[in-house]
């Protein structure tokens, strides 16, 4: 009798089941289709579907890709792929058999990784014509830089003014006692703005300096946390989280951000930028080894390089683009400095000590 | 042999050779197969084995000494969990008070917030980044686990079992020792087990909670796959992770003993008793103010900072959630996203509840039924960055080749869900006491009105925990999904994150109010879960 029951259990399980199956093969079947895309037709009106591979912080508006379509007949499709780190080493595990026809988000912290791995088709850009020098890190044309941000250090400009002290003006300040258990940086380990801020210490004092200036630091009590989130909206305190920590390691954008993303918007930014303390991220798209679709993926780096996507880039996320004639949002142009002297390190530099510096910062501060 | 019967052996055994082969496959095309694959580019690089990277990673001091924070903290957080659980699971088990379902659905919560949602409010209550910290947060998200799947057959067990033995003369501790504690053995070994393998390799938590100089294996197979590309020392890490996973499973199976017996299992309508003494209502109160303070509170922060705008109390915030860069790609408004979220969690229920369905029939009909269990178990305690970039590299051809559909992302979810749908149906269907059918065989009920009276009730209600538990995974991301490439479908926790990516506060108000929508989307579809009735027998 026991037996029986069960049985039937047993078949109520399997017609549940065959119903679940039919779903999933109709999943299936709509998934078998979608990954290679139409196929190529070689015209003037390219009728491909390209797939760009994405960290996840990529935003542009649609009206932006649609004009792209409209002119071109390719259609763009996004692939999050997880942060640019994970995102790069996808496509990189991925060679023989690519997930996509273009990788956007390789910055100079990762492009001699990208370039060694030869994951890229060479390809120069006749816009690269309106992109000044300073930006054009890969002199071997397999990344096209899109855009730039800084990464410097934020000061909450409320507290400064209230406590009557002096917002640090260089990274040598941060180390002085009036600044004493005021900053907090993110680990260089776990967060890219982390690693773009030991990238400006390693610049400015250079490859044997750069720990006594990180003892000085953690002797003026520093606070490390993990990533960007916990650094800006728990620990900073202009940031939401009402932290306690008035400078902290952000971006030269985030005072025009403070500002866009208030209601009301107020008249001065919250925050401010130190911008003696900035190390230049520079990011850009490269058309993957082995795409189908190699002419439709360079009309798509020309448009990343058009004025009608490098003025979307800066409200999408915040990073500044890098056409010379790209007009620049209000709220950009009033609240966000950008600095003139940078920290920059040459990429096949950061490449070969990336790891090295990461663990004896990890030495030298955390233990 | 009347020939009924001898249809239905046939049947029987085709039943279980479904039962086996769905469960077998499906682990092998989706756990299995690309998690060598990924292992395999570690330790075989260049065609021939080579296990130095196992010596360098044992012989690292460093990395033993992650191995071993991994376990003793995930073993901690386990005890703290089910001490905490366990008198939970009790009380919403057998006492009937007003708003029950509502505490039942509301103690799922926490399971599906974003981490970094949770430590914002853990934050904002003044808990530091602290070993504390991290079993604290590992007490908040297992809590559901204990009191849901403890609890699923506390609720059934006959209570007159533990009232006979107090007639006999056993002392309450020893009536419970005696009887109860043996027969939820299964569930809590099931619970305990799930409450470990998820804080084994509990990724956001020890990162945001821990503060920067505590890592565990997860962790540091994220470090070395992600951002170093170091695959031979993540495959290294890897099989630590696996041989620890492994023997956990062997220890578990162990203590679950041979075939549990049958124990006569009611209804939880028959099970369920009102508050009536000083004693009952002390123990009530006392579990309920600790489900507040633990669970109530934090969220409480994230639901009043959601309303908390630059001009007092308002909608503000979800207003702007609709309108922040709804223009964007990959940003939709949070209409979209709730519509997201409900599909991939809908299908990934689907696929839990039938290959978990189908295995715990076989785990309870085959002799290596066990081995099954604890083979589909394993997807839970090994890092998402391996099973994650093990897809990538493994599902890249033929009709395998999902790598960038969007069914990758219900399917990784059911993987993580399926363990669930085992260990809640397997003791439940176990247990089943045969008599129970017999005797309404023998009062003239038909075969299939004892399975819809009998059988049904009892394992449907399981199903429906489970089916819970498969959705709230999925409606939370629980981790499983951070290294597959996501199709252009944004669900609410991706939307939360991205918010909470940029400063201002109109960015970080949206996260919450998002988060107070995933929370409410949670709580519905928990209580529609418990909601679901069954013929005339009423609420399961």
């Amino acid at each position: 009798m026991a037996r029986r029951m069960i049985l039937r259990l047993g078949w109520a399980v399997v017609t549940c089941s065959l119903a679940s199956s039919a779903l999933m093969a109709m999943a299936l079947a709509t998934a078998a289709e979608t990954p290679a895309g139409a196929a190529p037709v070689v015209s003037a009106h390219d009728d491909v579907t390209l797939t760009l591979v994405t960290h996840d912080s990529f935003a542009i508006s649609k009206s932006v890709l649609r004009a792209f379509t409209r002119e071109t007949g390719i259609t763009v499709r996004v692939l999050p792929s997880g942060d640019a780190g994970a995102a790069l080493n996808q496509v990189i595990l991925t060679k023989d058999a690519p997930l996509g026809d273009l990788l956007f988000g390789v910055d100079n912290t990762f492009l001699s990784r990208a370039l060694d791995e030869k994951v890229f088709e060479r390809y120069r850009s006749l816009e690269l014509a309106r992109v000044p020098a300073a930006f054009r890190v890969d002199a071997t044309h397999h990344v096209t830089p899109i855009d730039h941000g800084d990464v410097c250090i934020n000061d909450d400009n409320a507290w400064f003014a209230e406590h009557k002290v002096a917002v640090p003006r260089t990274l040598d300040d941060l180390t002085k006692p009036a600044y004493r258990g005021l900053l907090v940086v993110e680990n260089p380990a776990t967060s890219s703005p982390g690693l773009a801020f030991l990238l400006a210490t390693v610049d400015r004092y250079g490859e044997d300096g750069w720990r006594a200036y990180w003892e000085r630091l953690r002797a003026n009590d520093v606070k490390v946390v993990s990533g960007w989130e916990q650094a800006y909206n728990g620990e900073f305190s202009a940031g939401e989280g009402g932290g306690e920590r008035p400078l902290v390691v952000s971006y030269a954008s985030s005072p025009a951000a403070a500002v866009y993303f208030s209601d009301p918007q107020p008249a001065n930014a919250p925050v401010g930028t130190v911008l003696d303390t900035c190390f230049r991220q520079i990011e850009g798209v490269g058309i993957l080894r082995g795409t189908e679709h190699p002419r439709a993926a360079r009309r798509l780096v020309d448009f990343m390089l058009s004025r009608r996507f490098q003025e979307d880039v800066p409200l999408q996320m915040f990073v500044f683009p890098v056409r010379d004639d790209a007009r620049l949002p209000a709220v950009f142009t009033r609240f966000a400095d950008i600095p003139t002297d940078p920290a920059t390190v040459p990429p096949s530099v950061i490449g070969t000590h990336r790891e090295q510096w990461i663990d004896e910062w990890t030495d030298t501060v955390l233990q | 042999m009347t020939p009924p019967a001898r249809s239905a052996a046939g049947a029987g055994a085709l039943v279980r050779g479904i039962a086996v082969v769905v469960p077998v496959a499906f682990l092998v095309a989706f756990f299995a197969y690309p998690v060598a694959t990924i292992l395999g580019r570690g330790l075989w690089p260049d065609g021939h084995l080579d296990l130095a990277p196992l010596g360098d990673v044992v012989g690292d001091a460093a990395l033993r000494d992650i191995a071993w924070f991994t376990v003793w903290q995930a073993a901690l957080s386990t005890v703290l969990a089910l001490a905490v659980g366990l008198p939970g699971a009790f009380v919403l088990a057998r006492y009937r008070f007003r708003g029950r379902a509502l505490v039942r659905a509301l103690i799922v919560v926490p399971f599906v917030l974003p981490t970094i949602v949770v430590a914002s409010a853990f934050l904002a209550l003044g808990v530091e980044p602290s070993l504390g910290a991290i079993l604290l947060a590992h007490v908040f998200f297992n809590y559901a686990v204990v009191v849901r799947v403890v609890g699923g057959l506390w609720a059934h067990l006959d209570p007159h079992q533990e009232e006979a033995a107090r007639v006999l003369g056993a002392s309450r501790v020893r009536a419970f020792t005696g009887v109860t504690l043996p027969a939820l053995r299964p569930a809590i070994l099931a619970a305990a087990s799930i409450t470990f393998l998820f804080t084994f390799t509990s990724f956001g938590v020890i990162l945001v909670l821990g503060g920067p100089t505590r890592s565990t294996l997860e962790t540091e197979i994220y470090r070395q796959t992600a951002q170093l590309l170091d695959l031979r020392t993540a495959a290294a890490l890897s099989i630590l992770q696996l041989v620890a996973v492994v023997v956990l499973l062997v220890v578990a199976g162990h203590f679950q003993g041979r075939r549990a017996v049958a124990l006569g299992l009611r209804a939880t309508a028959a099970t369920a008793r009102s508050v009536r003494s000083l004693g009952d209502r002390a123990l009530l109160g006392a579990n309920l103010a600790l489900m507040l303070a633990l669970l109530g509170v934090p969220m409480a922060v994230l639901v009043a900072r959601s309303f908390a705008t630059a001009n007092g109390p308002s909608f503000g915030f979800y207003r702007a959630l609709g309108e922040l860069r709804s223009g964007s790609v990959l940003f939709v408004p949070p209409v979209e996203a709730i519509v997201n979220s409900l599909l991939f969690a809908t299908v990934a229920t689907a696929i839990a509840l039938m290959v978990g369905g189908l295995a715990a029939f076989a785990v309870v009909r085959h002799r290596r039924g066990r081995a099954l269990e604890a083979a589909l178990a394993l997807p839970l305690g090994i890092s998402a960055v391996t099973v994650g970039f093990g897809f990538l590299i493994a599902l890249d051809e033929g009709p395998l080749d999902l790598r960038t559909s969007w069914i990758i992302v219900p399917i990784a979810h059911a993987l993580i869900a399926i363990p669930f749908v085992v260990w809640l149906i397997t003791p439940i269907l176990r247990s089943i006491d045969p008599r129970l059918r017999e005797a309404a065989a023998v009062l003239g009920a038909s075969p299939r009105r004892v399975w819809r009276e009998v059988d049904f009730p009892i394992v449907g209600r399981a199903f429906a925990i489970a089916g819970g538990f498969a959705f709230a995974i999925s409606l939370g991301e629980f981790g499983a999904t951070l290294f597959i490439a996501r199709p252009e479908r944004p669900t609410l926790p991706v939307v939360i994150y991205r918010l909470l990516g940029q400063p201002g506060a109109q960015n970080f108000g949206a996260a919450m109010a998002a988060s107070t929508i995933l929370m409410a989307l949670t709580v519905v579809a928990i209580l529609t879960a418990e909601r679901v009735r069954v013929g005339d027998i009423g609420t399961f």
